[in-house]
């Protein structure tokens, strides 16, 4: 008898809960850390970009119109179905960081964990980052963070999982829809957690998985005028200057050298708007 | 009665109730402030700024270079590493406290120079501008000891030294949006008033070196666009700016690739929802307080009216007759209700955009009131007809001039209310909170005043969401603008 021939997969962009190949066909070959090919990637072209922001506008609507409890089980439904495939993650993240085995498994355990903590955020953030304002006057006034929207990320280069889990729950977290661009030379386990979220009752469009040049692409989601935040933390300073300079067009928000180990609630407070209300009070 | 002809109210007319200029305790030359001193440009060049009600020049002003800009910056810098960052959070709330008191001490001089400079009416620079000056720096001062408590994490540091750029619509109180939580977050500062309105920020000047804040920590740099780019080129490491959403643009595409904080309060157009349930005497005098506050020169203002078709006619026949009791004129006089334009620009550009308006098929209305004949004045004007696509729809005017739309359903107002570029402010009038709430919740802006408008406060965060600007002035929120959090 002969060993069993394994079925390898083709690995595809995630653009408004379908998963096609890039318009363009193309795909660029991805290695692990010691130069094995690991996959053909599908290499995400400007029509792509702009096929990914217009089903995640959409789709920002619906997420953001969710009770923040729903939202809240969503993605902690999205950290069941990851530790589910927790063996599959670690093999990806290993091969694309060239770590152990168990260290490999302990960073997707962290990512999985940092997926609960965000779950738990979406009905509580409203609380800690709003409030009631006491002003000099019969008014009553409160504020409350309000989603930017459409927030494009480009992930950290060197952490495939855990960082880019940061990345795009935060906003997720926060009522934002996403446009990923996963890490250039590491794109697998990004493109996992995409097609896991394609079974956590994610809003179809609220997380979009690409993968591709970073250089060609980045651009692209920087200068659309449709995307209101950016993440730049994969890119290097001149990089995310020149980016910077795109996204200055349409006063796009920016999130520039956020460490990605940073535990705070900086990813949070990135992507939201303080939305205040003053209601006059009287008989 | 609600038809009555404008003669019939000029017998109502108010004497002249002029305030005394010499309040303002004008001086003929006025220096840059840097180090803790006023000194001159190093090339000693200097500017007039005019009264806008007259045209006549009210004082010489230094015009800061390149070097000016550099040594307010290194001053501010000193002042950080040697004394500001050392200084207690109590010890700062102190000095911020001292400096409100002075505010309020010295309130009637500082109206009276506000209105002379900008040409807003002394009622307004009186019970708005200057008391809300004082406020500002009243709230931030208590923050100052308890930033740990702020919700930013144990012991958030400062940034360091903030360039901060303001705009001529309310001269002294956009100083204090600046200055008040910079200085209580443990910044230095470096600021840039507006060219036509410079002197308010240099009597504040004054006023800084009366509560002995310590040399540097606040440094004001006159001068126009050249110096505010020299301002945004300089080693500083946060920039703050207010002004219009194109010179925003080109400030966030500077700082782009340098470690800059930075945060825009930048252009709107906001609108105003009129229900057909809410109050009309009520609506009425809101939509004035929206558009005609400040002859108009507000980013926030509410220069889109959306009112529900049932109800617009009622609605326009009592704003036309309300418009026509605006008193325009002398911006000293304390029965005025709409000053100045405040500069020959900015009447240029309003004069270019009403005629664009009457161009593009919107009729025109203006108040039929007397200008006087030296100055610049603009009669309040509201237009109806007015398609979304229209300039005066979509583009900030900054004037007295209002445009007019009309829906029928909740879904429409919004829709149309959210036809904009900008998400400054907008307003809502009914008498239904439910609905107030629904509206709110779908409007794309950073403040929404339900049944009011124009309110400003300190513990109340202001700002924008997309092309009118990002981070908040105002409450806990206007904190993390000057934090490292």
């Amino acid at each position: 008898m002969s060993e069993r021939l394994d079925v390898r997969k083709t690995y595809k962009l995630l653009v408004g809960g379908a998963f096609p190949r890039s318009e363009s066909g193309r795909s660029y070959e991805v290695v692990d850390a010691n130069g094995l090919f690991l996959a053909n990637v599908a290499q995400a072209s400007r029509k792509d970009v702009r096929d990914a922001v217009v089903a995640a506008r959409s789709a920002q609507r619906a997420w953001w119109s969710l009770t923040p409890y729903n939202r809240g089980q969503v993605l902690y439904r999205l950290a069941e179905m990851a530790e589910a495939r927790a063996g599959e993650l670690s093999e990806q993240v290993g091969r694309a960081e060239g770590t152990r085995a168990g260290e490999a498994r302990a960073s997707v355990g962290r990512s999985i964990d940092r997926l609960v903590w965000y779950a738990g955020w979406c009905d509580k953030v409203g609380q800690v980052l709003g409030g009631q304002n006491p002003v000099a006057g019969p008014y009553f006034n409160f504020s409350v963070p309000v989603p930017s929207g459409v927030v494009g990320v480009l992930a950290d280069q060197d952490s495939s999982l855990e960082a880019f889990v940061d990345a795009v729950a935060a906003p997720l977290a926060t009522g934002n829809a996403v446009v990923a661009l996963a890490s250039e030379a590491r794109p697998i386990p990004a493109v996992l957690l995409g097609e896991m979220s394609a079974t956590s009752d994610l809003v179809a469009g609220a997380l979009n998985v690409l993968t591709g040049r970073t250089g060609e692409i980045a651009p692209v989601i920087a200068s659309h005028e449709d995307v209101d935040g950016l993440d730049l933390t994969g890119a290097d300073d001149d990089f995310a200057g020149e980016l910077g300079a795109l996204a200055a067009e349409t006063v796009t928000r920016v999130l520039r050298g956020a460490d990605p180990q940073d535990r705070g609630l900086k990813r949070l407070r990135a992507f939201v708007e303080t939305s205040t209300v003053w209601h006059t009070i009287g008989q | 009665m609600d038809d009555a002809p404008a003669s019939t109210l000029s017998a109502l007319e108010y004497d002249p109730a002029p305030e005394s200029a010499a309040l303002a305790r004008l001086r003929e030359r006025y220096g840059l402030f840097v180090g803790g001193a006023f000194v001159e440009a190093s090339d000693g060049a200097t500017f007039e700024t005019l009264n806008p009600a007259t045209e006549e020049p009210l004082a010489h002003v230094a015009r800061a270079g390149d070097a000016d800009v550099a040594a307010a910056v290194a001053a501010a810098r000193r002042a950080y590493d040697k004394v500001w960052r050392k200084t207690s959070g109590a010890q700062r709330a102190k000095y911020l406290y001292r400096i409100a008191r002075l505010i309020q001490e010295r309130s009637r001089e500082l109206a009276v120079l506000e209105s002379l400079d900008n040409g807003k009416p002394i009622r307004e620079s009186r019970d708005v501008d200057v008391p809300l000056a004082a406020a500002y720096f009243f709230y931030y001062a208590g923050w100052a000891d308890k930033l740990d408590h702020a919700g930013f994490g144990p012991d958030p540091r400062p940034l360091g030294v903030a360039g901060q750029i303001i705009p001529w619509n309310f001269p002294l109180l956009m100083a204090a949006w600046k200055l008040a939580p910079a200085l209580a977050a443990g910044n230095t500062c470096v600021l840039k008033p507006a060219e036509t309105t410079p002197l308010s920020a240099l009597a504040l000047a004054e006023i800084l070196q009366q509560a002995e804040l310590p040399d540097g920590v606040v440094n004001v740099v006159t001068g126009d666009g050249s110096t505010g780019a020299a301002l945004v080129a300089s080693p500083v490491d946060k920039v703050a700016f207010t002004g219009s959403t194109e010179v925003g643009k080109l400030i966030q595409r500077r700082v782009a690739g340098r470690p800059i904080r930075l945060t825009l309060e930048l252009g709107g157009k906001g609108a105003n929802i009129v229900f057909d349930d809410a109050p009309i005497d009520e609506v009425v005098e809101g939509i004035v307080d929206g558009i005609f506050f400040n002859q108009g020169h507000v980013c926030c203002a509410g220069s889109r009216l959306l009112v529900q078709e049932s109800v617009a006619e009622e609605v326009l026949r009592r704003l036309r007759r309300r418009v026509d009791q605006l008193r325009v004129g002398d911006p000293l006089d304390k029965n005025t209700d709409v000053g100045a334009i405040n500069s020959a620009a900015q009447l240029e550009k309003i004069r270019e955009l009403t005629a664009f308006g009457e161009r593009e098929g919107a009729t025109r209305y203006t108040s039929p009131c007397a200008l006087p004949e030296r100055g610049y004045w603009f009669a309040p004007t509201v237009f109806t007809d007015v398609a979304q696509t229209h300039r005066i729809a979509r583009e900030e005017v900054f004037g007295p001039v209002l445009s007019v739309l009309t829906f029928r359903t909740p879904e429409e107002a919004v829709a149309k209310a959210n036809n904009t570029t900008y998400g400054l402010a907008c307003g809502v009038w009914s008498e239904k909170g439910s609905r107030t709430l629904w509206v709110a919740e779908r409007l794309r802006a950073g403040v929404v005043w339900a049944n009011t408008y124009n309110r400003f406060d300190p513990a109340s965060p202001f700002g924008g969401v997309r092309e009118s600007g990002f981070g908040r002035e105002g409450g806990r929120h206007g904190l993390e603008a000057y934090l490292d959090v």
